[in-house]
C-alpha cells in the first residue's frame, strides 16, 4: 500500500480528558505503559505498507511533534514519504476554506506532489489492531467510492459521540446517524481514491462547508457508493477520562493484551533506552503491566506502571495508572488514581478515587 | 574526511569458546547480558557517552548476528555523517587474502581505515567486557603524560592475577614491567585490554610486528613487551569500578546475578550514562495474579504467571503457573510451561521448557546448567510413551 497516503485528522477529535490534555492533544495521551494513543493507528498504517502519513493538528501539538520527530521508530524516516505534521500555519490571502477544510486547502502541495493514488483517513482515539490491507482489498472488491470501517459493539458510554452506520444487505451504507441503538459504530477510518478526495474537497470549499467528513461524505451518501468494512476483535474507544481508565484496566486481561501487542506486528513507539524493571526483595506485584526503567520495592496490584516509575518500600498501589517518571514515596497509598507524568507522591500520602471517577493528578505535581 | 583526534578500534572477533553453546552461532560480544543487552553494548555505549564517535568494529568469528545487530549504529547514536560506526571484517587485497591472525594484526590490516581520519591517537578496545568507563578521561591522562601508550589497569583479586596481563608501575604510573598471564604474579594490577596509542607509534610498532615471523601478532604477548624493552613511554591508567570479563558460563551467570543486588555495583539505571541497545519493540511486561517476583530484573514483553526469584528475564519470556525460577538467567523468547523448576541455570534463546521439567540443582558449589538455544526440554516421563 505504498501508493496510499495516511491522513490522521486530529482537528475535530473531542477533547474530554480534563487535566490529562491541558498541555497535550488526545492523540499524544500516554497509554498502555509506554505508548501514545497515536502509536496504534500509526503502527497499523506502517504494517500495511503505508510510507507517507500526514497529521492534521490544530492545537496543543508540541508534545505530539516531540513524539513523532523520532520518526525512525515507526520506520518513517524515509527519503520517499515520512511523517508530515501539519500545523495551522495558514497565510493564503485568497483562502476561503473553513473548518477542517483549511488543512486540505493549505496543504494542497502535499497531495499534488505525492505519488499516492489512495488516501486512508483516521483519527487517533480508536485503539485496535486492524489490517488496512484487508480494508484496501475490500475496497477494490466492492468497487466502492468510499470504504468506511465499522465495528459491531454493545452500547457503551464512549460510543455516544460516534456515528452509526445503517448498512444494507449488499454492505452499502445507506445512512450515517447518531442512533445509539444501532450497533454499527463508525471508527472514523475511511479509504478512497485521492482524485475523488480532491474533487470532494473542491466541492466542499466551493459550498462553504466546514467539515470534510460531514459535508463531503455523510451528506453525499445517496450519490457516493459508500461500502462498510467490518473490523472484528478488540476495540477500545478512548475519548474521555472514564473510557481511558476503563480500557487501561482491560489491558490487564491477557486476551486483550495478547491481541493488541503479541502479534507479529508490534506497536511502535519512541525509544527510551530504559533498563529492565528492577524488582527488589520487598516487591509484591500482581496483575499489573510494568514498563522498563521502573524500580519496585512496594506493593502493586491491578495497575499500569509507565517507564521509569519508582515505587518505594511500604507503598501500596491499587487499580491505578502511574505515568512516566513518577516517584511514590515510602508508605504512600494510592487507589483508583491516574498520575500524569513526573508526579511526586511524598512519603505516607494517601490518595483514593473511585472506580467510576478515578482521581487524576496533573503533570509534575508534588503531593 | 574530517580529521579526528582519536579513532576507536573495537576488537569483536572473539570466539569465546568457554561460553560453550552460547557462542555456537555468534561471537562473544554478541552474547546476551543483563536482561536487555548484548556484551558489546557496554563498549559501544561507553564510546558514545565519552564523545568518541568514530568506531571501527573488527569482526571475524560468526559475524552474522553481530553485523546485523550493529547495523549503521543508530541505537548508540553512532550513525554519523562524519565518522560513526564501521564494521571491518577481514578482506582480500591484490597480494591475497588473510584472516586476522591476532589482535595486533587485525589493527595492522585496517591502517587505511584509521589513516583516513588522520588521528593523533588510537583507542583499542575489546568487545568482551561489562563495565562503564569514560574514555575521554583516559585520553586526557594519556595526553598529560605524553605517553606512547596508556593501558587501562584494574586491581584484581590475587588468586585471579595469573589469568591477566599483569604490570608493575612506578610512583608516576609509568609501567616498568609487563607480563602476559604470569604463573607467579608479582602484582595484581591487571591490563583491561584497553590501550590508547599515539598513532605514529602504533603504526611503527605494528608494521615491525607484521614483519616478525616469530610474533603471534598479539598486543599483550608481542607488541606491549617489545615497546617496554625499547623504553617507550608507557603508563597505566587506574580504573576503579565494576569491570568483568564474562568469558565463561560461570562468570556470565555471576555477572548477571551481580545486577540483582538492591544497589548493584554496576548501575544500569543511570540517566547520565545510559547503556544503549537495539530495541525489540516489546510491550510492557505482564505480571499475572498468580505470580510472585522478587529480587529480579525483568524486561518488556514477558508474561509471568509463576514465581521468579533472584533471576534475570530477557524480553518476551513466558513463565507458566506453578513454575519456580530461582538464581537463573532466561534468554529472549524462552517459553516455560507450568510447574517447571529452574535453579542456577542459563536458558538459551528461544528454548521451550515443557510442563513439569526440572533444570539445575540447589547445590551452591555445583556447575551452572546451560540449556542450548532453541532446544526443547521434555520431562523424563514423556520419553516413555
Amino acid at each position: 500500500m505504498f501508493k496510499t497516503m495516511g491522513i490522521i485528522n486530529l482537528d475535530s477529535e473531542p477533547d474530554l480528558f480534563n487535566e490529562l490534555t491541558y498541555f497535550r492533544c488526545g492523540a499524544s495521551l500516554p497509554y498502555a505503559g509506554k505508548y501514545r494513543l497515536i502509536d496504534f493507528v500509526l503502527s497499523n498504517m506502517v504494517h500495511a505498507g503505508i510510507i507517507s502519513v500526514a497529521v492534521f493538528v490544530r492545537k496543543k501539538y508540541r508534545s505530539l511533534m516531540d513524539h513523532l520527530s523520532h520518526s525512525g521508530a515507526w520506520d518513517l524516516d524515509r527519503k520517499k514519504g515520512g511523517v508530515f505534521i501539519l500545523p495551522p500555519d495558514w497565510n493564503d490571502p485568497t483562502d476561503h476554506s473553513k473548518g477542517d477544510l483549511r488543512h486540505f486547502h493549505n496543504n494542497m502541495d502535499l497531495f499534488h506532489r505525492g505519488q499516492a493514488d489512495y488516501v486512508l483517513f483516521s483519527g487517533a482515539q480508536q485503539v485496535c489492531h486492524i489490517d488496512f490491507r484487508a480494508v484496501m482489498a475490500h475496497h477494490l472488491e466492492t468497487g466502492a467510492d468510499v470504504t468506511v470501517v465499522c465495528h459491531r459493539t454493545e452500547p457503551a458510554e464512549e460510543h455516544k459521540s460516534c456515528w452509526r452506520l445503517t448498512i444494507g444487505d449488499d454492505g452499502r451504507v445507506r445512512q450515517f446517524s447518531m442512533d445509539e441503538n444501532n450497533p454499527n459504530v463508525f471508527l472514523n477510518m475511511y479509504l478512497m481514491r485521492k482524485d475523488l478526495m480532491l474533487d470532494l474537497v473542491r466541492q466542499c470549499i466551493a459550498h462553504g462547508a466546514e467539515n470534510f467528513l460531514w459535508d463531503g461524505i455523510i451528506q453525499q451518501t445517496a450519490s457516493l457508493r459508500v461500502q462498510a468494512y467490518e473490523h472484528t476483535g478488540i476495540l477500545q474507544t478512548i475519548n474521555t477520562v472514564e473510557s481511558y481508565y476503563k480500557h487501561s484496566m482491560s489491558l490487564l486481561k491477557p486476551h486483550v493484551y495478547r491481541e493488541l501487542f503479541q502479534q507479529p506486528k508490534p506497536v511502535y513507539t519512541k525509544i527510551k533506552d530504559e533498563p529492565p524493571v528492577k524488582y527488589l526483595e520487598t516487591a509484591e506485584v500482581r496483575n499489573s503491566l510494568v514498563a522498563n526503567g521502573c524500580v519496585i520495592a512496594g506493593q502493586v496490584e491491578n495497575s499500569i506502571l509507565f517507564r521509569g516509575v519508582r515505587v518505594q518500600e511500604g507503598v501500596t498501589v491499587k487499580n491505578s495508572i502511574i505515568m512516566q517518571r513518577c516517584t511514590l514515596g515510602k508508605g504512600a497509598y494510592l487507589e483508583n488514581v491516574i498520575l500524569d507524568k513526573d508526579v511526586t507522591i511524598t512519603d505516607g500520602s494517601r490518595l483514593i478515587g473511585s472506580q467510576m471517577r478515578p482521581y487524576v493528578i496533573p503533570k509534575r505535581k508534588v503531593i | 574526511m574530517n580529521r579526528k583526534e582519536c579513532v576507536v578500534m573495537l576488537l569483536a572477533g572473539g570466539e569465546g569458546r568457554r561460553l560453550k553453546s552460547l557462542t555456537k552461532k555468534m561471537a562473544k560480544p554478541a552474547v546476551h547480558f543483563g536482561g536487555k543487552y548484548r556484551i558489546i553494548d557496554f563498549a559501544l555505549s561507553n564510546c558514545t557517552n565519552s564523545g568518541m564517535e568514530t568506531v571501527g568494529v573488527l569482526t571475524q568469528y560468526e559475524p552474522m548476528v553481530l553485523n546485523s545487530y550493529i547495523g549503521i549504529g543508530s541505537p548508540w547514536d553512532l550513525d554519523r555523517q562524519n565518522g560513526g560506526v564501521s564494521v571491518l571484517p577481514p578482506f582480500s587485497e591484490q597480494k591475497g587474502a588473510s584472516w586476522y591472525l591476532g589482535t595486533a594484526h587485525a589493527i595492522f590490516l585496517n591502517f587505511a581505515f584509521i589513516e583516513q581520519y588522520q588521528p593523533d591517537h588510537v583507542l583499542i578496545l575489546s568487545g568482551d567486557h561489562i563495565y562503564k568507563m569514560d574514555y575521554s578521561l583516559m585520553l586526557q591522562f594519556h595526553k598529560e603524560k605524553d605517553a606512547d601508550v596508556t593501558i587501562a589497569a584494574i586491581e584484581v583479586p590475587w588468586k585471579d592475577a595469573s589469568r591477566f596481563g599483569i604490570m608493575e608501575t612506578d610512583a608516576h604510573h609509568r609501567i616498568v614491567a609487563f607480563r602476559e598471564k604470569p604463573a607467579e604474579p608479582v602484582s595484581n594490577l591487571a591490563s583491561m585490554g584497553i590501550y590508547i596509542f599515539k598513532w605514529p607509534v602504533l603504526k611503527t610498532y605494528l608494521t615491525e610486528d607484521d614483519q616478525n615471523p616469530d610474533s603471534s601478532h598479539d598486543f599483550g604477548k608481542d607488541v606491549i613487551p617489545r615497546m617496554l624493552r625499547e623504553n617507550c613511554r608507557m603508563f597505566a591508567y587506574r580504573f576503579q569500578g565494576y569491570w568483568r570479563d564474562v568469558g565463561t558460563v560461570e562468570s556470565l551467570w555471576e555477572a548477571n546475578m551481580d545486577l540483582l543486588a538492591d544497589n548493584p555495583e554496576l548501575n544500569l539505571n543511570d540517566p547520565n550514562w545510559r547503556i544503549y541497545s537495539r530495541n525489540p519493540y516489546q510491550p510492557p511486561h505482564y505480571i499475572a495474579p498468580t505470580a510472585t517476583v522478587k529480587s529480579s530484573l525483568i524486561n518488556e514483553g514477558c508474561m509471568v504467571y509463576g514465581d521468579v526469584c533472584h533471576s534475570v528475564l530477557f524480553y518476551d519470556v513466558h513463565v507458566g503457573e506453578g513454575s519456580v525460577i530461582r538464581d537463573s538467567v532466561i534468554m529472549p523468547h524462552v517459553r516455560i510451561g507450568r510447574n517447571v523448576k529452574i535453579t542456577r541455570a542459563i536458558i538459551g534463546e528461544g528454548a521451550v521448557i515443557a510442563d513439569g521439567v526440572q533444570i539445575g540443582t540447589d547445590d551452591e558449589d555445583g556447575e551452572i546448567t546451560l540449556i542450548d538455544e532453541h532446544s526443547i526440554m521434555h520431562p523424563p516421563s514423556a520419553l516413555h510413551y
